[in-house]
């Protein structure tokens, strides 16, 4: 960094250490630090806040990816088949109960729900299907995300809100904040030029909120955007969460290229690290950072864990649609504890809505 | 806040101040520091400490070298049981390159820069002393722009012992063959309990001693190494540290520190975990912070990642080893292919990316000039 970068950065280190917000100029100064321990140190002072003890929490879930067909064509994808498509599925309810068996029988509590859209499956499949697991399952369903639902709304002929009291109803708990991407509409134009707008994201985590349906945000980093985007993206969430207060935790992933339109490099551990120690520092409104152990492995999974990050998101016994760009990590419980202790952090299991169970 | 200020607060959360003064004094540090340093759940501190010491000696200078590796055999009468590698005498898959074989693996790499072909194997009983000065001479001639670093310390020692000549003999031998310097790998832990549990045909600590002094007394520098995430304890990786500080301290002969990762994969003791990302900054943060008389600290990619390897440039290390091409001994972790290189560009990325300046060296650490 340059003389000037340099006494930006203790200004932005002054405001960190006083526990005053953070503004987008002091974002971006962030992002041109490459000194590793200095923002460790800083990301992990706003964490020791959000919580005194040396914690790590996760969840024993697994991801039901029900369905592959999806029309939106998103450049970054290497899991969609288009409607028609010989290679289009769609899970069985006996596949799905048999997944969520399996989780059961593992001490597990959450289902994430996520699939493509896909145009033949209406409001009626999510609520049956929802109703079927919750009769038979003691388990959280963590559901669709804002496109999903966004679509569903659309094809079902019904109000967002409607949608989301009748899956509320039907079952679902909360919400993952898959889809985000980056929340700028320029970047949305090039990699999800057919998804929901920013303000369409927006509005449906706006709307979830208020029915009492929490959700998670994310981030997918590392495609065509700028750090100015970056910042622009923190700057959304965080406005969004001092209305509301319902997001549970951030999660980042870096844009998986392999078998994809968009192609490229795929981001440095360098890249993550720095990107959740510049979130848990803007996001100061955030309980809980969240590391993505599905996109970066348990090595790097784990060093972020002094870089602002407390949770690690859930055990993978499967997942679909990441994997199918090249990420291929499994997590066990053994593993996640393992990695948590090894750091000198306390494992503890939480539910979905973040509370602490053993 | 001062830009010190940071770090003492860093350390103090850590209950390191003392350690902080120390390293700021340039203070050697205590076999207890060093159970400390092992014992401080805070990695970011005893980052921070690290990469103090890392940057008054190199500043950002990050070491990489466009090498070669070429194993000659696989062969191994040792059967240690972290390897993955060997075959024994007799075992179908066993093999010995002839000269032609590496005059043609040296002819697929005609239009590479190769500043440093690495050459080490197993412990072949069959091969006679003619065979590595061959060898030697064969490199040499077809590549003679290239430093020949070869031979570990237990390689030496059966050398000599085919050789029938004592080793000081053998090495001058070897070093008009075209022996440059030496790795540091097969130090695996100075314990004769690991030694003992894990490689009791090996060489024993002291006889690696003798060996290592011999090449330095020879002026042949060699690197050091240490392989962790087995069955050692903490206590045992600081006596090892210290134990080749002392050495070097009487010689003045090590180049580099290599903190190597246990990789369980396909050996016999394949039920322990791999190591862990913490656990790789950590070896290389306390090798710095120890080893205060080895100008170089390296982050081996092969053994941790590249991704790992690069966040180490700010936890101590200053080398980040090279393209390596057919490394055979491990495999890349969490791969099983042979075909382990990093591209040139891809590494000076990596070494860019995080704020270092990528110097390229050849094997002795002399700087060289862009191609």
């Amino acid at each position: 960094m340059s003389g000037n970068g340099l006494k930006r950065l203790k200004e932005v280190e002054e405001k960190v250490l006083a526990g005053e917000r953070l503004s987008a100029e002091d974002g971006l100064t962030l992002f041109q630090v490459t000194n590793l321990p200095h923002l460790a140190f800083l990301a992990d002072t706003v964490r020791r806040r959000k919580r005194p003890e040396r914690e790590v929490t996760y969840v024993i879930g697994r991801i039901i990816n029900y369905t592959n067909v999806c029309w939106v064509k998103c450049t970054f994808c290497a899991f969609y088949r288009l409607p028609g498509h010989q290679e289009g599925y769609v899970l069985s309810r006996e596949e799905i109960f048999q997944k969520i068996e399996e989780l059961v029988d593992h001490g597990g509590t959450e289902v994430l729900f996520q699939g493509g859209l896909n145009p033949a499956l209406k409001i009626d499949y999510y609520e049956d299907t929802f109703r079927a697991i919750k009769e038979r399952f003691p388990v959280d369903i963590h559901g669709l995300s804002p496109a999903e639902l966004i679509y569903l709304a659309k094809i079902s002929h019904l109000s967002l809100r409607d949608t989301l009291r009748r899956l509320q109803a039907a079952g679902m708990g909360s919400i993952p904040g898959g889809g985000a991407e980056i929340l700028v509409e320029e970047v949305r134009q090039t990699i999800s030029p057919l998804k929901d707008t920013v303000e369409e994201w927006l509005d449906c985590m706006r709307t979830a909120h208020h029915v009492g349906l929490p959700s998670s945000a994310t981030m997918m980093f590392g495609s065509v955007e700028t750090a100015e985007q970056r910042v622009e993206h923190f700057l959304r969430l965080r406005s969004l969460q001092d209305e509301t207060r319902m997001f549970t935790a951030f999660v980042a992933w870096n844009f998986q290229p392999e078998g994809t339109e968009l192609n490229g490099k795929r981001a440095s551990a360098f890249d993550y690290l720095r990107t959740m120690a510049v979130a848990r520092l803007m996001l100061d409104n955030f309980a809980n950072i969240q590391a993505s152990w599905l996109t970066q492995g348990p090595k790097v999974a784990q060093i972020a864990l002094d870089y602002g990050v407390s949770d690690l998101g859930s055990t993978i016994f499967e997942e679909r649609v990441v994997s199918a760009g090249g990420a291929k990590f499994m997590a066990s419980r053994e593993d996640i504890e393992r990695v948590i202790r090894d750091a000198g952090y306390i494992p503890r299991v939480r539910n979905t809505r973040y509370e602490i169970l053993a | 806040m001062k830009r010190e200020g940071r770090v003492e607060a860093l350390v103090a959360r850590a209950g390191l101040a003392d350690l902080y003064g120390k390293v700021l004094k340039g203070e050697r540090l205590s076999y207890k520091d060093g159970l400390r340093l092992y014992e401080t759940p805070d990695l970011t501190a005893v980052g921070a400490l690290a990469n103090h010491v890392r940057e008054r000696l190199n500043g950002s200078t990050t070491y990489y070298v466009r090498n070669l590796h070429i194993n000659y055999t696989n062969i191994c009468n040792k059967l240690c049981k972290f390897c993955s590698f060997y075959a024994k005498p007799g075992d179908p898959r066993g093999y010995v390159l002839s000269t032609d074989d590496i005059v043609a693996r040296l002819e697929e790499h005609r239009h590479q820069v190769i500043r440093e072909i690495h050459m080490v194997a197993g412990i072949n009983p069959k091969l006679p002393y003619e065979y590595y000065l061959d060898m030697l001479r064969t490199v040499r001639a077809a590549r003679p722009d290239a430093h020949i670093k070869a031979f570990t310390m237990i390689e030496l020692a059966q050398i000599a012992r085919v050789a029938k000549k004592p080793l000081a003999d053998v090495l001058e031998d070897l070093k008009d063959a075209g022996l440059a310097c030496c790795p540091g790998g097969g130090a695996e832990v100075f314990s004769d309990r690991v030694h003992e549990e894990l490689f009791r045909a090996k060489l024993d600590n002291e006889g690696w001693f003798d060996v290592t002094r011999d090449v330095h007394r020879a002026g042949l520098k060699s690197n050091a190494t240490m392989l962790y995430g087995h069955i050692e304890t903490v206590e045992e990786k600081v006596k090892h540290l210290l134990h080749i500080r002392d050495l070097q301290d009487e010689t003045k002969g090590f180049q580099c520190f290599v903190p190597l990762a246990f990789d369980p994969a396909r050996t016999e003791l394949e039920h322990i975990p791999v190591t862990t990302g913490q656990q790789n900054l950590r070896e290389i943060a306390i090798a710095r912070l120890l080893l205060d008389n080895f100008p170089h600290i390296k982050a081996f990619w092969i053994m941790i990642t590249p991704q790992v390897a690069q966040l180490a440039l700010w936890y101590g290390a200053d080398d980040i080893d090279g393209t390596v091409n057919h490394y055979e001994i491990t495999h890349a972790l969490g791969t099983t292919s042979h075909c382990q290189v990093l591209g040139h560009e891809e590494l000076l990325d990596l070494v860019n990316e995080v704020g270092r300046i990528p110097v390229e060296r050849d094997a002795l650490y002399n700087v060289m000039v862009a191609v």
